[in-house]
Formats: structure tokens, sequence, C-alpha cells
């Protein structure tokens, strides 16, 4: 660049020869300058900005662009990032307690018809009908050819069946992937798993949502893929559930019951080891719900938790236990039983007459209702409700099933002074023979509250104490002494020292007025072995009568008793139980001479 | 100098962008394989899991039921009952076979004619 001198000397020598002032030349030249400068700084910072206008520019445009194909396109998995397995976003399998399937999936296809690509609807229609006997000719035709451009055909078919369709060969049939629920053991746990069902469904899949049972109760669970597909556990053992159903049903075909239900709980954990519910159903092939009539008369009717039925005398040790526990009595007080005893217009009568007087083990064993009755009325109507309340006998059970909620108690509606002596004999207050295990296991575990679990547990639950050890224990004798010399006698099985207390209670009629004459729920409660109680098994029956020694009898001593015998013999060494029979002398060391 | 740096970093720009190139390549082949192994084990596992639920269908204890039954001459298969536990004195332990006679010692009447053959 040629820079221009400020003061040039042929201008300044010019200037000065005329007389002007030389300073106004180098001022002119320095602001010429200046202008110089600045419109050189000005073409800079305007080419500056519009390349950084471009730059901008480009930038938003490709932002943009970026954004606006995003918008437009189909979303896609990221496949580098996603992290665990990616594979497994099955519905989760359930499984017992040693880890045997007890629901699983299938894949398999369902069926349905783009109808304006069909070729040949009439043989399409004619085919589908020769492969699906359920399905009808005509309508499928009428569909076919009507405004209709989609259709469901099946919603599961079997491969071969998906065979038979490929060799109709229209184009119009398509198939879609289907995720079916297996339950491979068929009826055995039935109510526990309840069922599935499909939910929203589309073409390329559809949603399987659990209806009933353990499936509905731990939907959220089972369908979470955070899961990576680990199965729920179960508490039950499905070999133990299989043995109880067939012991149950022959016991219910032996007595000509109408209905059987048995839980069997584990005292210390509360773990549901088998439940059962008789007449039971496939969940594979979910009957429906019935529309009209009592629902306790269908098949998907859970007995077990949701049959709120008054059960009888195995209530009675709950008075007694409480009695002994406040000290009211001790085992051997001996307690009035003269009958009949009078409340207001009511009176209470009971099976024999066993004399004047009986001690309080002898009225358990003898199920005395005059006695317990007496003792009830000891305890009090405040005491008594509460000490069944911290029994949970007062509240829907809080066991996985989403039907527990409607196996609340019935309560009396006044709990009157005659509730309580009637309670105390169990009637007036109807719970579930799931409730009454929960019970029957708090008193024999030494005295401390167990809520029923469907789950697998690995530890005892610790609750709340309701009883002392030494009252557990006394009730634990008192309930060995009803099978060893009371209404129970048929509840011995050798080796496992069964205890026990009978109910036998009438049925009410269902408009209301009083009760049956002929139809009762047997009843028996039962815990093994007594010298260290494990287990605890409630056998209900519903309407049963057998006949034995030229008379028909329908007490739970003849009924319910020897089925829950014949359960207890085929569980016990199911649950690694050893029976324990006088052992042989000891092999060892014998002393010849001293 | 200057030249020579700018050839190098020329150079150096051509061989980052001949790797980041060949890098890019590899990378979606590795994207491919592991799209290609996840498809494989969904299959396997649909496959697991068809065998596990056959597995289990089979081995329902009705099923069993009516097999030990349908078997009993056979097996003699009962259900498993109290009377079945015994106590580990009960066991009968086979007789070992007893073991070739080693290090004998050779007595000069081994070969000789017993009383009865004679």
């Amino acid at each position: 660049m040629i820079r221009t001198p400020l003061r040039p000397l042929a201008r300044i020598l010019k200037a000065r020869a005329n007389g002007e002032n030389p300073d106004a030349i180098q001022a002119e030249n320095l602001r010429l300058r200046h202008e110089d400068i600045r419109d050189s700084a000005r073409n800079r910072a305007e080419g500056r900005l519009l390349v950084l206008g471009a730059m901008f520019f480009c930038a938003f445009l490709v932002v943009g662009l970026r954004m606006g194909a995003l918008a437009s396109s189909v979303p896609e998995e990221p496949r580098v990032a996603a992290s665990g397995n990616p594979i497994i976003g099955q519905r989760a399998d359930i499984v017992d307690r040693n880890g045997r399937i007890l629901a699983t999936n299938l894949e398999t296809h369902s069926l349905y018809a783009q109808i304006p690509d069909m070729v040949d609807p009439e043989r399409a229609a004619i085919g589908l009908a020769a492969i699906f006997p359920e399905l009808d000719a005509d309508r499928l035709l009428t569909d076919f050819t009507g405004e209709r451009h989609f259709l469901w055909i099946r919603r599961q078919i079997s491969p071969e069946q998906m065979q038979a369709v490929h060799d109709i060969g229209d184009p119009g049939l398509l198939f879609g992937p289907r995720e079916m629920r297996l339950y491979p053991n068929g009826s055995v746990a039935a109510h526990i798993l309840g069922g599935a069902s499909y939910g929203r469904e589309g073409v390329h899949s559809a949603e399987v949502i659990g209806v009933a049972g353990v499936e509905r109760a731990f939907d959220d669970f089972l369908r979470d893929p955070g899961n990576e597909g680990r199965p729920l556990e179960l508490s039950i053992d499905l070999t133990v559930q299989a043995a109880s159903e067939r012991v149950l049903q022959g016991g219910m075909m032996l007595m000509s019951a109408k209905g059987a239900a048995s839980v069997l709980m584990d005292v210390r954990t509360g773990e549901i080891i088998s439940m059962v519910s008789l007449p039971d159903f496939d969940p594979n092939d979910r009957p429906q719900v019935l529309l009209e009539g009592d629902q306790s008369d269908s098949p998907l009717f859970n007995r077990a938790v949701q049959g709120v039925y008054e059960l009888g005398s195995t209530f009675k040790i709950f008075a007694v236990a409480q009695a002994i526990e406040l000290g009211l009595i001790n085992a051997t007080t001996m307690i009035d039983t003269r009958g009949p005893l009078q409340w207001g217009r009511h009176q209470i009568h009971y099976f024999h007459d066993y004399g004047a007087q009986l001690s309080a083990t002898e009225v358990i064993v003898q199920s005395s209702n005059i006695g317990t009755a007496r003792i009830a009325v000891m305890i009090g109507i405040q005491r008594q409700r509460d000490f069944l309340d911290s029994l949970g006998l007062l509240a829907a059970t809080s066991v996985e099933l989403s039907e527990a909620h409607s196996g609340a108690p019935l309560l009396p509606p006044n709990w009157s002074e005659l509730s309580t002596m009637t309670i105390s004999y169990g009637h007036g207050l109807s719970t579930s023979p799931l409730h009454l295990a929960a019970a029957y296991s708090s008193i024999v575990n030494g005295g401390t509250l167990v809520r029923p679990t469907l789950l697998r547990q690995d530890r005892p639950q610790f609750g709340p104490r309701v009883l002392s050890e030494d009252v557990s224990r006394i009730a634990v004798d008192m309930l060995r002494a009803v099978v060893t010399s009371g209404t129970a006698s048929f509840g011995e099985v050798p080796g496992y020292q069964v205890g026990g207390k009978t109910g036998t209670a009438d049925k009410p009629r269902e408009n209301g007025g009083g009760y049956y004459d002929d139809k009762v729920i047997a009843t028996f409660a039962s815990v093994f072995p007594a010298d260290d109680p494990q287990y605890v098994l409630i056998v209900t029956l519903d309407e049963p009568t057998v006949d034995a020694l030229g008379e028909a009898r329908r007490t739970a001593g003849w009924t319910a008793v020897p089925v829950a015998a014949e359960m207890i013999r085929r569980v016990a060494p199911l649950l690694g139980m050893r029976p324990d029979v006088e052992t042989a002398a000891p092999v060892g060391v014998t002393l010849t001479s001293n | 100098m200057r030249g020579f740096l700018f050839v190098f970093s020329i150079l150096g720009v051509m061989g980052l962008a001949f790797w980041a190139y060949q890098e890019n390549y590899r990378t979606q082949q590795s994207l491919g394989e592991v799209r290609q192994l996840h498809s494989n084990i969904g299959a396997a596992h649909q496959r697991l899991n068809v065998l596990k639920a056959e597995w289990a269908y089979l081995n329902r204890p009705d099923r069993l039921r009516d097999l030990a039954e349908l078997n009993f001459d056979r097996l003699g298969l009962l259900p498993l009952m109290p009377d079945a536990f015994g106590r580990i004195d009960q066991v009968e332990y086979p007789v070992l076979p007893l073991g070739p006679i080693l290090g004998s010692i050779e007595v000069s009447s081994d070969n000789a004619p017993q009383e009865e053959d004679l």
C-alpha cells in the first residue's frame, strides 16, 4: 500500500510561497486518511457481518431441516445406546416356589382380512369356514363383499391352521404376530392365577392384560420391561397344590358337597403353599362371568378368598385363647355349661349335653356353645371385637389377588352382647377360609400376627404380638386334644400330630329368614405338627352329606375332618416333613458291662 | 517451513478423514452384526420359551399322574406317603466286590495236587 505523506513537500513549499498555512494541508490529509481507515473498517465489518449472517442462516437451515426430517419420519429405536437386553419384551412368566412354570407366553398368530386385496372372497369364505368350524361361510361372504375394508377373523390360530389358511392362497388374508398366555398346568391353581386377555389390539401386536387373580394384581410388574424377563415367584408349591386339588376333589365327591375350599399356609412366613377352590376352571379357556343368578355358583368364584361363610365352632379357640391371655380363665377352669342359655328371647343350645360344667379345654374338645358363650360374656363386647380385629378377621385380607377386596367379612350390624355370644362360636360373623387360616396361624405360631401372602418369602414375618407364647402353646395343646379325644377323632394322621377344631355351621337362607336345617358349611381348621406348629390347613365343604353308620351325617367331624386328614397324609411328605413315629432303638455303642 | 506445515496438516486431515471413514463403516458393520445377533438371540429365546412351555405342559401334574397310573405295572409308582420315609441305617448298601489279591505269597504246596484229587 502506498502511504500518502501527511505533509507532501511540494505542496508545503507551494503553500508557503502562497502564504497559506501548511498545517491545513496536514489536517486535510489526516482527515482523508482517517476517512480511508473508517471506510475500510466498515467494509471489513460489513463483510464479517455478512459471513456471520450466512453462517447463522446455514445453521438455522440445517437445524430446521433436521427438525422437519425428524418430525416427518417414522421414529427409530436407538440401536447402540440401548442398555440391557432388548429382546425380552414379553409379559413375564409366573413360577411356583420351586421355579416350575405356572404361566408363560407362546407365539401365535392372529388372522385378519384386508378386504380390498382379496381376489376370490367366495372361495376364501368357504375355505375359512372349512378350517374354523365356528365360522359361518355366508356371514363371512357378506362381510367380505360389504362396505368394510378390514375384518378380524381369529385372535389366535395354531400353526396347522395358519398353514391351512396359507393354502387358501388369498392375498387379502393376513397374519399378525400374537403373544398368547399359556397356563401349562391347566386348571391347577386356576383361581390364584386368574387369567389374561387382550387389551388394545393392533395388527402388529396386542397388549396382554391380566383379568383376574395374580395376573391382574401384578399386571404392572408382569408388563414392566425393566424386569428383563424376571419371573414372578409365587409361594405356591405346584406339586402340593395339585395333590391338594386331587384330594379335595375326591373328598368333595365322596361327601357329595357342591363346593369345597382349602388353604394350606406356613404359620411363620404367611406363605400360602396351596389354595384350592372347587369347582374350578381352565384359565386357558376362562368361562364367562355369570350374568344372572348367584355368583358363588360360578366356577370363577374363589371360595377360599371371596366366599365369606359363618365358619362355626372353629372360632371357639379365639374366645378361649383370649380369655386365657386376659387371665380370666386357665385351661383347667371349670365353665358352667348348663343349658339352654337364655338371652332375651333367644336360646343357645348345643349339640350334646355334657353335664353341668366342663373345663376350658373340655369346652373346646367337646365344642360347647354354651361354655364358649359364657367365656365370651366374661371377655366383653369391646375386647372381643378388638381381639378379632387384631387377628385381621374384621377386614378384607391383604392377599395379592384382585378378588381380595371382595372377600370382606360380614359383620353384625349391631355388635350386641348376643352377637358377642354367637360370634364366640362362629355365628353372626362371616369370614373367608383364608381369614381363618391367617388367624389360626397367628394363634399357633407363638402368637405373632401373620398376613397371608402369595409371594415367596425368605424370612418369617415378625408381626405384632397378639398372644403370649404360653397361651399359644396352650391353644395348640387344646387343638391337639380335639383330635386325640374330641370331635375330630378322624383327623389323626400317624406321625404328624394333627391338632384342629371342627366347625359345622348351618347355611343361612338366601332370603334372610333364618337357617336351613339340612344345609351346612363344614370346616376343619387344623395345625400340624402340634409339637412344633409349621402349617395350618383349612378345609371347608359346602353342603356335604355322607351316609355313615346308617344315617346321613353332615357335621364336620364326619365330612371335613377325614378329607383334611387325607390331605395332610398326602401333602406333609411332599413338604419334606418326616413322620415322627416312635423311632427304633438308636444305633450306637451299648455298654455290655458296667 | 510454512509450506511444510501446510502440506503436513493437509496430509493429516486426509489421513484422519480416511480413518473416520473406515471407522464409520466398521461401526455400521458391527451394528449390523449386533442386530443379527439380537435377532438370533430373540429367535433362540422364542425357541427356548416354546420348549420350556412344552416341558411344563408335558410335566403337568395331571399328565404325570395319568402316566404313573398307566405304567403302574412296570414302574409301580405310588403317591409319596408318610411310610416312604426311612432311616439311614435301613438303607442296604451294595456289597463291594473284593479287589484282586495283590502281593500274594507263593507257597510251595500251591500247585500240589489236593487231597480230593488223589
